[in-house]
């Protein structure tokens, strides 16, 4: 087995993954029913993803696992998400700080995937990229539309809205991580996204007259399968219903 | 009584006193002629107001109906599953949405919808006040209060009311999915491991009773029936409808593999159609009277997140105000 | 009579396709024209029923009344020689 491609390629998968599952949440407690609509499409995009991805990660593991097995039957200790997603998101500031953060961080991401300058390209995980840039860049456009709105709106959206950049900003610097050395040149190095990928945020943070947040940046571990005491509860409930009925078909 | 999930609302329907409208012949022959109504038509009052009701209600129903099964998008059982659930509890967002739409072309504001339904003055069907306790809920809600609903709704497609019937034929066109997935579910479950299998009966037994309520209260009980069939808002009476709906039922139960908790359903070729058991409607006014088992918990998610939003909305209405003043300087 | 305010109502029109016109779809309520655009993105084209779509502020369509139906619509009804039909073709002759 490619382990290195295969903690990779896991690592992406986990992470839409376990965005969705947070979006998720959002449908019938939007703000308003037009963004109940919003959020459910951006949930279904990421959890395309993640199918994708996973059911990509079973080839290369090459022991049949499917995406059903992968999402349901590690432990937290086998998710290779970073911490940025797993986190509650139960406040609407947050959800866009985060979907900001993680949409443009997922934009440069893919898009490298896709048709960045990889001299040995791995063609399954462009082709997913592919389809998936459109998408993310519409979420980078959602997102952004509305920090702008909360960041330049009232007193009250503005203090929330820098309270939740905030309280995500700790958590970006995990997102550009080192590449594993065998990987080079045929997936993104994610460590070389973390420019542009802070530079596009920033542009977006300043002009919602918002600060740029001047935090240490929180310990990683996510893609080593260390994480907050927060994956679990979200496992739990994902996964309750399937691990209930080994074998069961649904 | 009208409705479409709307049908079993009991209370708060006293008509109008007809206020006559300007031009009553002109309208009279309208309807006579099959025309349709468009918004800025002469229109009686009370007609006016049936559709506000009815349209308001019916959107309502598919916005609480976003709870109970938006319940199981978290613990779907598998990430197909998943995808399904979302996209369809998206669908009954943008079926509200539809909804309100239609309604606002008879003057309300969607606001003041909002508000009588969050202070209870309009309903929802009672059957979204049912918890959805197991993952075959989410199959018999498709099958089931979507069929139930689907056999309601396909005569709304030729409604009096132009945006309202044009609005049913989107809702419809997408509806066709939901059912099916409902039934896909029961299938796979009723197919499955015998855990799987009681799981699927048990959700049928639950639901069976208070779907066939939704077509509202037997015909000698529905004083407005008679109206909103001469108006053409309603097509059928609540028992043609549910007789309907049992006879594509119960072959759809026998393919399933599952039964349905009425020993008197059977087929009688006299009338060509099955006969069922009788409802006990008592159950029903309860629910609409707010003693169901979840109609506390329904109203306070919905308030909740409107509540909770207010800041976001109030927000981006003062950005907009912003910048048309920004661009008014500028200009 | 509203006890809250609701943000404005946008009419929306979607291009099916290419070569079509932008019909009418529905309303929906957004805070801006931006936003408006979305939220039609979102609510009327999840199944990818357009190509393009233009919203429209409601309160910004002025809109004939039933009242100016007759002296707008009815005068044009008599005007018969603007349609083909009005008009006698010898038999035999085609492509016109």
């Amino acid at each position: 087995m490619d382990t290195a491609l295969f903690e990779y390629t896991g690592g992406l998968a986990d992470d839409a993954l376990v965005s969705a599952q947070r979006m998720g949440w959002w449908i019938s407690r939007a703000p308003e029913l037009e963004e109940d609509v919003a959020l459910a499409n951006i949930g279904l995009d990421q959890l395309g993803q993640a199918r994708n991805l996973l059911t990509y990660a079973g080839e290369i593991e090459g022991e049949g696992r499917s995406e059903d097995d992968l999402a349901y039957l590690r432990d937290e200790r086998y998710f290779r998400n970073v911490k940025l997603v797993e986190r509650p998101m139960t406040d609407f500031g947050v959800a866009m700080a985060r979907l900001l953060t993680f949409a443009t961080y997922q934009l440069h991401l893919y898009r490298t995937l896709a048709t960045g300058d990889l001299g040995e390209r791995d063609e399954t995980l462009a082709a997913i990229a592919a389809k998936a840039v459109k998408e993310v860049a519409y979420h980078v456009d959602h997102a952004t539309h509305w920090v702008l709105r909360l960041g330049d709106g009232t007193e009250e959206s503005h203090t929330r809205m820098q309270s939740a950049l905030d309280a995500e900003w700790p958590y970006l610097e995990e997102l550009f991580g080192p590449l594993d050395p065998v990987l080079t040149g045929r997936v993104a190095d994610r460590s070389a996204l973390r420019d542009a990928v802070l530079s596009d945020v920033r542009r977006v943070v300043t002009e919602a007259t918002l600060s740029v947040p001047e935090v240490p940046p929180a310990l990683g571990g996510g893609r080593d399968g260390l994480h907050t005491e927060h994956l679990g509860y979200l496992l739990a409930e994902m996964q309750h219903l399937h691990r209930s009925h080994p074998g069961a078909k649904w | 009584m009208e409705g479409v999930y709307g049908n079993d609302f009991g209370t708060d329907q006293q008509p109008d006193p007809d206020r006559a409208a300007p031009d009553e012949a002109a309208f009279a022959a309208l309807l006579a002629g099959e025309g349709r109504v468009e918004p800025r038509d002469d229109m009686p009052e009370a007609y006016r107001k049936t559709l506000i009701r009815q349209i308001a209600q019916h959107a309502h129903s598919e916005i609480i109906g976003m709870q109970p099964e938006g319940n199981w998008i978290s613990r779907a059982p598998s990430l197909r599953r998943k995808a399904i659930l979302m996209a369809k509890v998206q669908d009954e967002a943008g079926h509200g949405l539809y909804l309100y739409a239609a309604a606002e072309t008879l003057g309300v504001d969607r606001a003041d919808l909002v508000d009588q339904l969050h202070s209870g003055r309009q309903k929802y069907s009672s059957i979204f006040n049912y918890p959805t306790l197991t993952w075959a809920d989410v199959g018999a809600i498709g099958w089931l209060v979507d069929g139930a609903a689907i056999t309601n709704q396909v005569p709304l497609c030729r409604c009096s009311y132009g945006p309202y019937a044009r609005a049913m034929v989107r809702v419809c066109k997408e509806e066709s999915f939901h059912q099916r997935q409902g039934f896909e579910i029961l299938y796979t479950l009723s197919h499955g491991t015998p855990e799987q299998k009681a799981m699927a009966q048990d959700a049928v037994n639950r639901y069976w009773w208070p779907s066939l309520m939704m077509f509202g209260p037997p015909d000698d009980d529905s004083p407005n029936s008679a109206r909103s069939m001469a108006w053409g808002i309603k097509r059928f009476s609540n028992d043609d409808l549910r007789q309907r709906f049992v006879d594509m039922t119960v072959p759809q139960s026998e393919a399933l593999g599952l039964g349905l908790p009425d020993p008197e359903i059977r087929w009688n070729d006299e009338r060509g159609h099955y006969d069922y058991g009788e409802i006990d409607f008592t159950e029903l006014f309860e629910v609409i009277k707010g003693n169901g088992p979840c109609n506390a918990e329904r109203m306070a998610h919905k308030r909740r997140a409107y509540d909770e939003g207010a800041w976001v909305r109030t927000a981006a209405e003062a950005y907009a105000a912003k910048r048309a003043r920004a661009t008014e300087s500028v200009a | 009579m509203s006890t809250r305010r609701d943000w404005p109502l946008w009419e929306v029109f979607v291009r099916a396709r290419r070569g079509l016109s932008h019909v009418h779809a529905g309303s929906l309520h957004a805070p801006d024209a931006e936003m408006a655009l979305r939220n039609a993105r979102d609510l009327y084209t999840r199944r990818g029923e357009g190509v393009s779509i233009w919203v429209v502020k409601a309160s910004d369509i002025e809109a004939s009344t039933p009242d100016e139906r007759d002296p707008f619509f009815d005068p044009a009804a008599d005007k018969i020689y603007r349609h083909p039909t009005f008009y006698d073709v010898p038999e035999g002759v085609q492509h016109l």
